[in-house]
Order: structure tokens, then sequence, then C-alpha cells
């Protein structure tokens, strides 16, 4: 397996230039997020507007991977519902960790489909679905999230 | 600086070629992402000899019985294989005597038995125990459990900017209330060789009786318990060329002696009634249960294995290695070393300028590099140092130049990765 397919520019780019790399003020909902193994820590902020997620941020320190895969997320999700998001947190579960199935037309997920070479190494799955476990704890309010 | 461990930064004129000893670890010669394996991640879990994977198949194909009291044969060649490696284990590290070597799972298990026999019976509210901040979280966790027990405090002494223990900070710290001093010899995270024996003598001039995590210093260098003075000396089997799941506890007979049992079972007596039970004799007295008899022969053939092509010639060795790392690797645009202490293991952690460890970990890796990443178990030494984590490379007797390079060169595309 050639690395570029883990680390394709989309990633590289994204994890050089997170966006939407910073707070959101109050009120928001937010959660943080941690990877005890290797000391990935991420902070997610939303704003809902209505009933559409209206802004989305996060700050943090991770790997190229777990920045990069939380950078595209809030990038995606701006404008979702909170059930579009959910239902999108399961399709990326699906794809990191290989359920084609629960994954579905990996072409529908744009940008968010770069991040399928993770699957390959199973150590770095959780670097990528961390964001992700942030994202819905923030939405659903269940607080800090740890993942090892 | 203790004597017995300068050796790691010395080298000798004439002595064998260790890189010949590479035939007997199995294990190296395979491919990783079909580059040939550079295995670069000793500190966390060295690899086995043969001489060692033989002892033990030869002691399950041949000799397996459970140990003590057993009057058939295999029983007494189970006790005799078993007590044997105590024997020479305990020579190995120069112990008065085998009473004196408990074996254990490892060096955790030995640190959490002298927090719950040695200081949870002695501790009152107010009393301390001293630390250092390059403690790998098995010699911070069993602390703070004991003083949660007892209403103890644990003192963390401070480190430079280097990595190296403030000895002034040190010896100030020993105070009225200081009632064990529990530190690291070689640091996991940073290499740091820590002058255990002038720590031993500062805090026995003070009457505190000082134990010393062993497990990154035992396959570097020589490690003469007595000469070290140390009270209470822990180490692992998986680090030094031996099976997981097997170390052990030295202590001084006297405390040992002196401390009640830790865990009950059997083995550990001499006599059980309802109402009353006696206790085996030292060291069976900390050894409850059916022990790892296999890992025993195992650890004991590793002695035997390092006694054999003899530590001073491994630390000459190593001491190469490091300083070939320490002189390639700062060749790599944004790599900076974190822990650069005067005196040093052969180990390297660093950081490399916009590459995380985690991306370098699976990059080298796709290059047959075995390297660590992550804090390593040592959060605080991270937390010190403002990185969330570092890149480590640990070497062994075995490792080479050629594989320094190729993870040099490793580190180059890393960067182009990410350039």
């Amino acid at each position: 397996m050639d690395l570029k397919d883990l680390y394709r520019d989309v990633i590289v780019d994204h994890n050089r230039s997170p966006r939407n790399f910073r707070q959101i003020e109050p009120p928001r909902k937010d959660a943080e997020g941690f990877n005890p193994l290797c000391g990935d820590k991420l902070h997610v902020y939303i704003s809902m507007q209505d009933d559409r997620i209206g802004d989305i941020s996060f700050e943090g320190s991770g790997c190229a991977i777990s920045v990069a895969s939380a950078s595209l997320m809030t990038e995606t999700l701006k404008g979702k519902t909170e059930a579009e998001a959910l239902a999108l947190f399961e399709r990326m579960h699906g794809l990191l960790t290989g359920d084609n199935e629960a994954a579905g037309d990996a072409t529908e997920l744009g940008k968010l489909a770069a991040l399928s070479g993770v699957r390959e190494y199973p150590t770095r799955v959780k670097c990528a679905s961390l964001c992700w476990h942030t994202m819905k704890a923030a939405l659903t309010g269940t607080g800090t999230i740890t993942t090892e | 600086m203790s004597n017995s461990m300068s050796a790691i930064t010395q080298t000798e004129a004439a002595r064998p070629d260790l890189t010949a000893l590479r035939d007997d670890f199995p294990i190296l010669h395979q491919t990783v992402n079909g580059k040939p394996l550079a295995y670069l991640d000793n500190a966390a879990s060295s690899q086995r000899p043969r001489q060692v994977i033989e002892a033990v198949s030869h002691y399950e194909q041949h000799d397996h019985a459970n140990i003590h009291r057993g009057v058939h044969t295999l029983s007494q060649r189970a006790t005799d294989a078993f007590e044997g490696a105590r024997k020479r284990i305990a020579s190995f590290i120069n112990a008065a005597s085998e009473r004196e070597l408990i074996f254990t799972r490892g060096t955790t298990e030995a640190i959490n038995l002298v927090a719950q026999s040695y200081a949870r019976p002695r501790l009152q509210p107010g009393d301390e125990i001293l630390i250092t901040w390059m403690e790998h979280h098995s010699n911070i966790v069993p602390w703070q459990m004991v003083c949660k027990q007892t209403g103890a405090e644990l003192v963390v002494a401070p480190i430079d900017d280097r990595g190296q223990l403030r000895m002034d900070e040190f010896e100030r710290l020993l105070g009225p209330r200081t009632r064990l001093v529990a530190a690291v010899h070689v640091s996991n995270a940073l290499g740091t060789i820590n002058p255990v024996a002038d720590m031993v003598n500062l805090a026995h001039s003070r009457d505190i009786p000082v134990l010393l995590d062993g497990a990154q210093a035992l396959p570097h260098g020589r490690v003469d318990v007595r000469a070290l003075g140390c009270d209470f000396y822990a180490f692992s089997g998986h680090k030094m060329y031996g099976p997981t799941g097997i170390g052990a506890l030295y202590g001084k007979e006297q405390l040992l002696e002196e401390m009640p049992p830790w865990q009950g079972g059997g083995d550990m007596i001499r006599m059980v009634r309802f109402d009353r039970t006696e206790y085996n004799d030292l060291p069976w007295k900390f050894e409850a249960g059916t022990p790892n008899i296999s890992g025993a022969v195992g650890l004991g053939a590793a002695v035997d294995y390092l006694g054999g092509i003899g530590m001073d010639a491994i630390a000459a060795r190593e001491a190469e290695l490091l300083d070939y790392a320490t002189e390639r690797l700062l060749q790599v645009p944004g790599l900076r070393m974190i822990g650069t202490a005067e005196h040093k293991a052969s180990l390297v952690s660093f950081v490399l300028e916009g590459v995380h460890p985690h991306d370098i970990g699976t990059i080298v890796d796709h290059d047959g590099i075995a390297v660590r990443t992550g804090h390593h178990c040592a959060m605080p030494v991270m937390e010190f140092f403002g990185i969330p984590a570092t890149a480590r490379a640990s070497f062994a007797l075995y490792n080479t130049e050629n594989e320094i390079d190729r993870l040099a060169e490793s580190l180059l595309r890393a960067r182009e990765v990410f350039a």
C-alpha cells in the first residue's frame, strides 16, 4: 500500500491549514475528545441555528489524520440537521472501519472519502474517528469522550 | 553518577563484534512492509535470543510441573530450574543472596509490592514519598494510591531542560517527613541515566530508604545493587531479552524480613490453620500462587546470555549507537531531541517540525522501521517539555548503524509527505 493512499493531498492540506480552527462563543454546544494512547486532544464547538448546525469549529492538537479529519468534518457539517449529522457519523464510522454497507456510496461523501485509506491502518482509525465521536457528544450533550 | 552505570558512556579498546549476535535473534530476520525489519523499539520490549526461546521451550517440553513440595521427578526438575534461575538472576545484579530476589510479573508489580507491603503500613498522614519528574507512570500511580490510603503526600523532584534531575532540588526535598525515595534509574522517555548512587547516598545520610526502577537500566549496563546501596530495585524480564510476565524485586533482606506478605495464598505459607497462618521464608513469603515458572527459566537464560557477552561490551556498543544516532538524526532538518542529558542510555526521543509523532510512526513503519510514538507512559515528562508526544528510537545490542541511517532517511521522507 502506498503512503499516499493514507496521506492524500486533501488530508495534507487540511492538516497544514485546518478549517474552522477556532472557538465559538456561547451559547454553544461543545465537547472534549481525548485519545490517551497518542495524546490527541480535540475540542468541538457547535452553534445551532434553528434546527440546523449554523456554525461548527474545533481546537486542539493531534496527528495529521485527526486534525484533517476534524477540519473536513466541520466543513461538511455546516448547515446539516442533528439527524443528518448523526447519520453521517454512522457512515463515516463505516468508511473508517471498512464496513462498506454502513458507509454507503463513498462518492456521496465528497472530500470525506479521502479518509478511507485509514481502514488499512487499524491503529490509526481512532485518530480519524475521534472528532466524529466528539461531535456526537457535543450534539447529544454526553460530555467528554475518550477513545483508546 | 554510579560507577556501575558509567560504563554506558565509556568505550573500550578491544571487544567482540556484537552485530554478529543478530543471528541469535530469529525475529529480526524478516521483512515488514517489504523492507527488512529494523526494530528500534527496544525500550518498550526487547527481542528474545534463540537461547532464551530454547530454554523456555526445553522447560515446557521436558521439565514442566508445579514447583515446590512435589516429590516426583518433574516437580523436582521444575523446582531446580525455577530456583536455579533465581540464583543466577540474583547473582547477575550482585544481590547478597537469592532470598533477596522476589519474582514478580514485572517492574510494575514489584513497585506495587513495595508500595503496599513496605510503605503502606509505615506511612502516616503528612509523611512524604519523593519521586522525580521523569518517572514512568508505574512509579507514580502506585505511590498516589498509597498516599490516598494513608494521607501521605507525593513530592516530585524537578528536572532541567535537558531532562536531568536537579540534584540541588532533590537534596532540598529530602525532608524530615520523607519516608521513601522512589526514582527511575534510566528514564524510558528521555534516556537520562540518573546519578542513582549519589541519590542513594543523599537519602541514606538522612536514613531514608530508596527504591530504584531499573526496568530501562539492566539491559544497557552492569548493575550492582550492593554497590549502588539501594534498598529496593525493580526490573522486568522482557526489557532485557527475557520473556514478558516475569520480573523481579530485589530488596535488602532485613527490610523484606520486616515486611508483611503482600498477597495471600499457596506457596507463601509454611502452615495454615483456620485460626492462624505461619508465613514462608524469604523469598517465597512474597510469591503467593503458582508463579510464572517458564518465565523465570527464560529470564535466567537471558541473564546467562547477557553475562556471556558481558555488560561492559554491550554498554560500549550501545554508546556507539547512541552517538551515531544522535549525530545522524540531528542532520534531519527540523528535528529536535527531547532529552539531552550528559549521561544517556541508548535511546533518542525526538519531535520533527511539521510532522506529528504519530504520523512519523506510521511513515517509518512503511519502511520496515519500528519506533514508538506517544507519551511513553510518562505524561508529566511530555507536559514539562510542552509537547503531546515524541517519537522514540531505542537501541539494543543487535541494532546497527545501517538501521539508524534508514531511520534518518525515512524521517526525510516523512518531511516530504507533509512538505
